[in-house]
């Protein structure tokens, strides 16, 4: 069932997408740098475990890397976040929750003039530290920022 | 029905700053529905390919934990007003959403 | 200082509904000056930015997600419902002068040969009435979605509530009364939260103000999640366990009435996010 169910989720995945966009010409073959789903990164259940798996253990503590998330979320169903990455030839960012459930939230990979630059909104369950992976040159590198999530429900 | 997603992409200097809001409800697999006291089926876009005239410049993998209603900013260098951003995603089911914009 | 705030509670106790020579200027007069006190800091115009103009961390977030809000795919449904023509032809523009624009802060209002308070929705209803359609249900996602379009189309003008002969301050003193008494099993009343301790926490929310408060819905809470003026007042009614009362009310409909008064001078800006 749990096999079946991976080998679904991994045809749906990225194959798919690619599919689609080869399709609509987008995309030729070969010019795709994506791999398929990363099933055990995302479904890791330790942040350790799900960088490891994502392809950013033992990452360098980096000040290159910019985080601008909220000190108190709103509401965590809502979080923006915006990472900058200063450290030249970034081809991954990559958004870590460590309390959530499973702590992989998202891996960017950019090219062909992106820059190292990616913003988003993200669900959290409570209070944690949100790390983030930057893949450059090889090597990975991370930062990391709080934010403080309350158990919300009366505002307005 | 809505548009499959929403797409802005405008230059600023010699960047583009694309900013695209997708229709999708994101759904985690960890919520129970209230009235049969069951787990709602998990329901979430897991990989987005988004290219600049067929140049692939952000392919992302997404787990259930980006907020329902993606939004995904970024910028790319180098490109021009007239370029055509193209945007694919499909999620764990399958479900395939596509949108397009011209850079102005 | 203290003694200053001592006197104007007091002040506000006295206003609550009950001294005779009370007026809904003289009300709002006395509300600007108790929040001027408490929120030295704040400009009154970002007053409809409720508790958010409290804190730049939360405005800051704020400011994020209105710059592509996720509930704008939900803003086309409510545009499509305004813009749908009738059976007869006519659509909902042909019920408000030009044709629509700038139309929603003059709501509600007190119509004197009703003897009754008219709200938009209620405006928007007759409008479906007049012109042989079905109305929509109060309460209902596409009786907001049509009323948050609806208003979005006076964004930028200003509320310019009108309390004018008995009928009227009749209906805003109920409204006024019903803001101030103590009710549910925690007895609370509206201002318990919003007048005596805005700005204050409650649990883990900062408590928005009165002035500005009914400036800006509908609101789409936690980004997709539409919610009306009046099913915030059944919220707030649930969290101050209170008796949730029907959507367009004689109570809610008065209630709306003396808050939008309230707002008078505010930018409109509809819908927003809110957390």
């Amino acid at each position: 069932m749990n096999q079946l169910r991976r080998t679904f989720l991994k045809s749906a995945g990225s194959l798919g997408a690619v599919a689609v966009a080869v399709g609509a010409g987008l995309l030729r073959p070969g010019q795709v740098f994506a791999a398929a789903w990363n099933k055990v990164a995302f479904t890791a259940t330790n942040v350790t475990e799900a960088m490891k798996e994502a392809g950013y253990g033992g990452a360098a503590d980096s000040k290159d890397i910019l985080i601008k998330v909220p000190e108190i979320a709103e509401n965590g169903a809502l979080v923006p976040v915006e990472v900058t990455s200063k450290i030249a030839g970034t081809t991954n960012i990559a958004i870590f929750v460590d309390q959530n459930q499973n702590p992989m939230i998202a891996d960017f990979e950019i090219g062909n003039g992106t820059e190292g630059f990616i913003v988003t909104r993200i669900k959290m369950n409570k209070t944690s530290l949100v790390r983030i992976g930057v893949k450059a040159g090889g090597k990975a590198y991370t930062a990391s920022k709080e934010v403080k999530v309350t158990v919300g429900g009366c505002g307005g | 029905m809505a548009d499959d997603m929403k797409i802005r992409a405008t230059m600023q200097g010699d960047v583009a700053d694309v900013k695209i809001l997708m229709n999708h409800i994101m759904e985690t697999g960890l919520r129970k529905d209230p009235k049969t006291d069951k787990f709602i089926p998990a329901h979430f876009i897991n990989e987005v390919v988004v290219t600049l005239n067929g140049k692939p410049v952000v392919q992302a993998q997404w787990g259930y934990a980006i907020s329902k209603n993606p939004f995904l900013g970024f910028r790319v260098k180098g490109a021009k007003a007239g370029d055509k951003i193209a945007v694919s995603t499909v999620d764990n089911l399958g479900g395939k959403m596509q949108g397009e914009a011209v850079v102005a | 200082m203290k003694r200053k705030l001592t006197y104007l509670l007091a002040g506000l106790l006295l206003l609550s509904g009950f001294a005779a020579q009370a007026t809904p200027e003289k009300d709002y007069k006395a509300l600007l000056k108790h929040y001027k006190e408490l929120f030295p800091k704040v400009k009154p115009a970002d007053y409809i930015y409720g508790s958010l103009a409290l804190s730049a961390d939360a405005k800051s977030q704020y400011d994020t997600i209105m710059e592509f809000p996720p509930f704008t795919m939900d803003m086309e449904e409510g545009a499509k419902i305004w813009e749908t023509p009738f059976k007869n032809g006519k659509n909902f523009a042909s019920c408000f002068p030009n044709k629509g624009k700038n139309a929603a802060g003059k709501y509600p209002y007190f119509d004197d040969k009703a003897g009754r308070v008219v709200t938009f929705e209620n405006a928007l209803n007759a409008c479906l009435k007049a012109n042989d359609e079905p109305e929509l249900k109060y309460g209902s996602r596409e009786m907001g979605l049509l009323s948050a379009h609806a208003k979005s189309l006076s964004n930028g003008s200003k509320v310019d509530v009108k309390v004018k002969g008995a009928g009227a301050l009749a209906a805003y003193e109920k409204g006024k009364q019903y803001y101030y008494e103590r009710r549910g099993q925690l007895n609370f009343a509206c201002s318990t939260c919003h007048i005596d301790n805005a700005g204050k926490r409650t649990r883990s929310e900062e408590l928005s103000m009165l002035i500005g408060q009914a400036s800006h819905f509908p609101v789409f809470r936690d980004g997709t999640t539409l919610v009306t003026l009046q099913t915030r007042f059944r919220q707030c009614a649930n969290n101050t366990r209170m008796a949730k009362l029907e959507f367009d009310s004689e109570e809610y409909n008065n209630l709306e009435y003396f808050m939008t008064y309230m707002s008078n001078g505010m930018k409109m800006i509809t819908p927003v996010f809110r957390k």
